[in-house]
This record gives C-alpha cells, sequence and structure tokens, in this order.
C-alpha cells in the first residue's frame, strides 16, 4: 500500500491522522454489509466486493468504522493506526 | 525420470524450455579479480559449456568461502556495494539483512523462542518467459550455495532453505550437491532444499514462507512481513538466488570491485534471459545500463517485452535507444525486474500474444481475492475478444477497450499481492505500444502475417493440488 501524505490533514487528538481502514482481500467474502454501514468510505465494486477510499478516516466517522469493523461478517476489516510499510519488497 | 550425471546438468523447468544457449556478453568490461589467467567476462557465470560442478574446482576458480566471522559484518560491504534484488523488485539487500538481523533481535528480547531466523534462496522462477535462475544452478551452484551460507551468517540464522522451481532430477541432484558440502565442512548452516510448484506466483515472498512452512504456495495477508514471522513464524530472509551469487561475490572481492562496472545507482551485474525474435533463447551476464541492443538482435523486431508478464511491452524503436537500468526504463513504465527481454518479431500480433499471456495469468490467479478473481478472467477475455476479430466475427463487446480501463483500475492495489497490478501493467503497454494494432482489431482486421504464439506459457488450469 502506498503511504500517502496526511499533512493536510487536520490535528486530532483523540485520534492519529493516518488512522485508516484497511480490508483484508483474502478474508473478504464480499457481503457489501461494511458499504451499508458507512458509505462514506466504503463502495462496493461490480463484483460487490468494496472499494475503500484513499484517505485517513476522520474523527467525525471513527465510532462509525468501528462499529463497521466490527460488524463485518468476515471480520476483514481493520482499523490501521499508522502507515503500513510498503509493499514492493520483492513481490515476487 | 531420465538418469543424469554431475557433469551434464540440463537446463530444465516443468514447462519444458527451449535449452537457452550460455552466452558471454562481449560488451561486458568486467574481470575476474582472482584469476587473471581465463578469459570470463562475467562476475557469475562460468564461461561458455564450461559449468563449474565440483566443489574444489569452485574453489579454485572464485576464491575460498569468505565468512566473516560475527554476523552482520557483511552487511555494511552490502550497503556500500548497492546490491538490489535480482528477483523483480529491486529492492536494496542491505536493508532486506538489516531488517532481519532486527526482527531477530527484538524477538530475543521479549524472549521469544521463535528468535532464531532463517533464510531461504529463491529459485520458484515462475515466469515462464524466465530461465536465468535455474540456469545459474546448473551452472555454478556452489556460488549460491556460497551466497546462502554468507547471509545466513549475516543475520544469525542456523538455518537455510533452497527453494527451486525444477524437475525432480535437477533438484535431486543439486541436493546431492548440498550434502557434498556440509560432508566436508564447508556450510555452517544446514540446507534444506523444498521444491517450488510450477506456479507462477509461487516466489511471492508470502507464498513461498507459506510452502516452506508445509503449506499451499498461495499468497497470505501481510503484515506480519516475512522479515518478522516468516517461516515457521520465525524472522525470514528471502533471496532471488542470483542476489545471492552476487553477494557471495561482494564478500570475496568487496563493494569496490563491484561497483566497477554498471551504474553509480544501479551497480553491478545482472543475468538476462534473452529471447530473441528469431526464437532463439539465450542467458547472459552483462552490467546494468547496457544498451538493449548489445543484448538483443532488434532487426524484423516490432516491439521488446522488458521484464517479463508482470512487465511491460515497448516499440522496438524505444526500446533500441535505451539503455537497462530502473533509472531509463521507468518513464516508459518499464523496469529491469527479474531480466526478462523478448523481441516480439514483425510477423505476428502484439495483442494476440499478449491475449494468450494474459489468459495465462488469469488462471494462474491464486482466486483468493474478489477483485483478482473476477477482474482477471474478464480482462483476459476481452482482450482474446479484441485479439480474435474477424471482418466476420465484429467484436462482442463495442466498449472493450473502456471496460479493459475499468477492470484494470478495479483490480490496482486490492489483492493480497501484486500479481492483479503486474497483470494490468502488461495490458495497458501492450494498448499503448500496439495502438495500431488494437485500431486496425477495432475494425475488424488483424495485420499479423503468422497467428504461430511466440512467447511460452504454462499449461493451464490449476486446481487444489497444483498449489504444493
Amino acid at each position: 500500500m502506498p503511504a500517502t501524505s496526511t499533512a493536510n490533514e487536520p490535528a486530532a487528538k483523540a485520534t492519529p491522522a493516518s488512522t485508516r481502514l484497511r480490508v483484508n482481500p483474502i478474508a473478504c467474502s464480499g457481503h457489501g454489509v461494511c458499504a451499508e454501514l458507512l458509505p462514506e468510505l466504503i463502495s462496493l465494486d461490480e463484483w460487490g466486493y468494496p472499494v475503500i477510499a484513499d484517505a485517513p478516516v476522520p474523527v467525525s466517522l471513527l465510532k462509525q468504522a468501528r462499529r463497521t469493523v466490527t460488524d463485518c461478517p468476515a471480520l476483514a476489516l481493520t482499523l490501521a493506526r499508522r502507515c503500513l510499510p510498503s509493499q514492493a519488497a520483492a513481490d515476487r | 525420470m531420465t538418469q543424469r550425471t554431475e557433469d551434464h546438468p540440463r537446463i530444465s523447468s516443468p514447462r519444458h524450455q527451449a535449452h537457452p544457449i550460455h552466452q558471454t556478453d562481449q560488451t561486458s568490461q568486467t574481470h575476474h579479480p582472482s584469476q587473471t589467467h581465463h578469459p570470463s567476462q562475467t562476475r557469475l557465470l562460468p564461461p561458455p559449456d564450461q559449468p563449474i560442478i565440483d566443489l574444489d574446482a569452485h574453489l579454485a576458480w572464485f576464491g575460498p568461502l569468505p565468512y566473516r566471522g560475527t554476523p552482520a559484518t557483511l552487511i555494511d560491504e552490502v550497503k556500500a556495494a548497492g546490491l538490489t534484488g535480482r528477483g523483480g523488485a529491486a529492492f536494496p539487500v542491505h536493508r532486506k539483512l538489516s531488517a532481519v538481523l532486527a526482527s531477530a533481535a527484538r524477538n530475543k528480547a521479549a524472549r521469544n523462542g521463535r528468535a532464531r531466523p532463517i533464510v531461504v534462496g529463491n529459485a520458484a522462477e515462475g515466469e515462464p518467459a524466465s530461465a536465468k535462475d535455474k540456469s545459474l544452478l546448473l551452472l555454478a551452484p556452489h556460488l549460491v550455495l556460497d551466497g546462502l551460507q554468507l547471509a545466513a551468517q549475516a543475520v544469525g540464522a542456523t538455518e537455510a532453505v533452497l527453494y527451486v522451481g525444477m524437475e525432480p532430477a535437477s533438484a535431486d541432484w543439486l541436493d546431492g550437491l548440498i550434502g557434498q558440502r556440509q560432508a566436508t565442512g564447508l556450510d555452517r548452516a544446514p540446507v534444506r532444499l523444498v521444491a517450488a510448484p510450477p506456479r507462477f506466483i509461487a516466489g511471492q515472498e508470502s507464498a513461498l514462507v507459506s510452502r516452506i512452512s508445509g503449506g499451499p504456495a498461495l499468497p497470505m495477508f501481510t503484515p506480519p512481513r516475512v522479515f518478522e514471522r516468516g517461516v515457521d513464524g520465525r524472522p525470514t530472509l528471502v533471496q532471488n538466488v542470483e542476489t545471492l551469487a552476487h553477494l557471495a561475490q561482494i564478500a570475496r572481492y568487496g563493494a569496490a570491485w563491484f561497483r566497477a562496472v554498471g551504474t553509480p545507482d544501479e551497480p553491478g551485474t545482472a543475468i538476462w534471459t534473452l529471447r530473441q525474435a528469431d526464437g532463439r533463447v539465450e542467458i547472459t551476464e552483462a552490467a546494468l545500463g547496457t544498451p538493449v541492443t548489445r543484448l538483443l538482435d532488434l532487426r524484423d523486431t516490432q516491439a521488446v517485452l522488458v521484464g517479463g508478464y508482470h512487465g511491460a511491452w515497448l516499440p522496438a524503436a524505444t526500446a533500441a535507444e535505451l539503455s537497462l537500468t530502473n533509472a531509463a526504463l521507468r518513464p516508459h513504465g518499464a523496469a529491469v525486474g527479474a531480466g526478462v527481454l523478448a523481441a516480439l518479431p514483425a510477423s505476428r500480433c502484439g495483442l494476440a500474444e499478449t491475449a494468450r499471456i494474459v489468459r495465462y495469468l488469469a488462471l494462474e490467479s491464486a482466486g483468493q481475492c474478489g477483485p483478482c478473481r473476477n477482474g482477471l478472467p474478464r480482462i483476459a477475455a476481452a482482450l482474446a475478444d479484441l485479439a480474435t476479430v474477424t471482418p466476420d466475427r465484429p467484436l462482442t463487446d463495442p466498449f472493450i477497450i473502456d471496460d479493459l480501463a475499468r477492470w484494470s483500475g478495479l483490480v490496482q492495489r486490492r489483492g493480497a499481492c501484486a500479481h492483479p497490478d503486474g497483470t494490468v501493467r502488461l495490458v495497458a503497454s501492450a494498448l499503448r505500444t500496439f495502438s495500431g494494432e488494437v485500431d486496425a482489431h477495432l475494425l475488424g482486421r488483424c495485420t499479423a502475417a503468422s497467428g504461430e504464439p511466440f512467447l511460452p506459457v504454462g499449461p493451464g488450469p490449476v486446481t487444489e493440488k497444483d498449489w504444493r
């Protein structure tokens, strides 16, 4: 996952500006519950799999995002606190 | 199973590739530092038709195995040399070494029983167009095994694995060499040979870790990264076998020697698999920064595939102007990758070739991630539709180019591994490079003189048992 600059995000005390939603694509079975619970950040592609906004979760949506994570039937969603290291290393 | 002797290693793979002809690169400026009496212009590959199999002959040719005493002393040398991975991603080797070492130290501090790291030499080489890793193992196997030992010492590993995608007979032969080294006491870390299934993505780091840990060779979700928790939950260093051979030579002759060829930013040599337009397949070693035209004969060539099936097509006229560094290739959407260069003859249809490759890549999807499982077959079918039009059978989908672009966007960065990303990179480059052919096909015509397939693909449909 590419690390995106979060310089423009307003500073939030309770949550780091870099809190992001991430889906485990292997675990995800395309129930689509997430897109109903959090349409602000998640839409579904034409095959029913979630497309997650490439942006940090705003503080105003954090509670809703946490609930979406716990309500995923496949437990495929996570809220990551910081940017994940680049996946560039030797994929294949 | 064929009878084999140590004297006659044979280039072989589960896909029965053409026999690569080992060729010494005439353009390289390399001189072997320890030996002035032989004419070799290469650093890793022995002279043509002279594989170095015997251990004593190997040590006489390349020099003794330079263990460095304490772990980590080699890491600084590798950093100074600027060695990057030769398996495709060109990741700095010293950073992986340091990450594994640091991860093991953290485990030790936490009294985690899985502190001891493990080192894996990766020769899965699932790419059908590539034969350089198998060739290196058959021509100079001890150089790879030297590198495996030195890498193990650099990260404090007491165990190593050689993960190879070869015929069982070749693997048995390699296993014999490993046993011989252990019997002579040369190797400090015991080496285990694990067979990689003949799947395109079997060498992807997390798939490799899964297979060596006893599971199927399927990619896993990260994190954890393999340097944190890899084989059996231990910090794991995965390096391509050519990278390990370079590492062994850097340990012998130093960073300055390594940097004597190549460019300042991309130093050293690489082993290339060359597929010439006349069908010849050659394995050659040449410095990074070598002009494409020194390696490929571009007469009768319309386009060059650079980097393999996760790489990019470039028009022959563009390729003819380029040198082989990532810095030079990047603006054209290409990369050195694992060193595959293929010249597509003028007689062939670039769209038909790409459609065949993409069909193969779609079949090689692990099918674990929704976007890849759904997207790749649609992309492959659309390309096949576009490639096979005739005046009597026009396109079934009039919006095919738009659909390809949309599906490509939908699979990117949405898989557990980079297989979908690499596949759509190839597709995008084909639509760019063969844009004239695309226009002709949209009108129901193909300009190619020959429909005969050019580039090799694997056998296709994959079932559950094929991942082991």
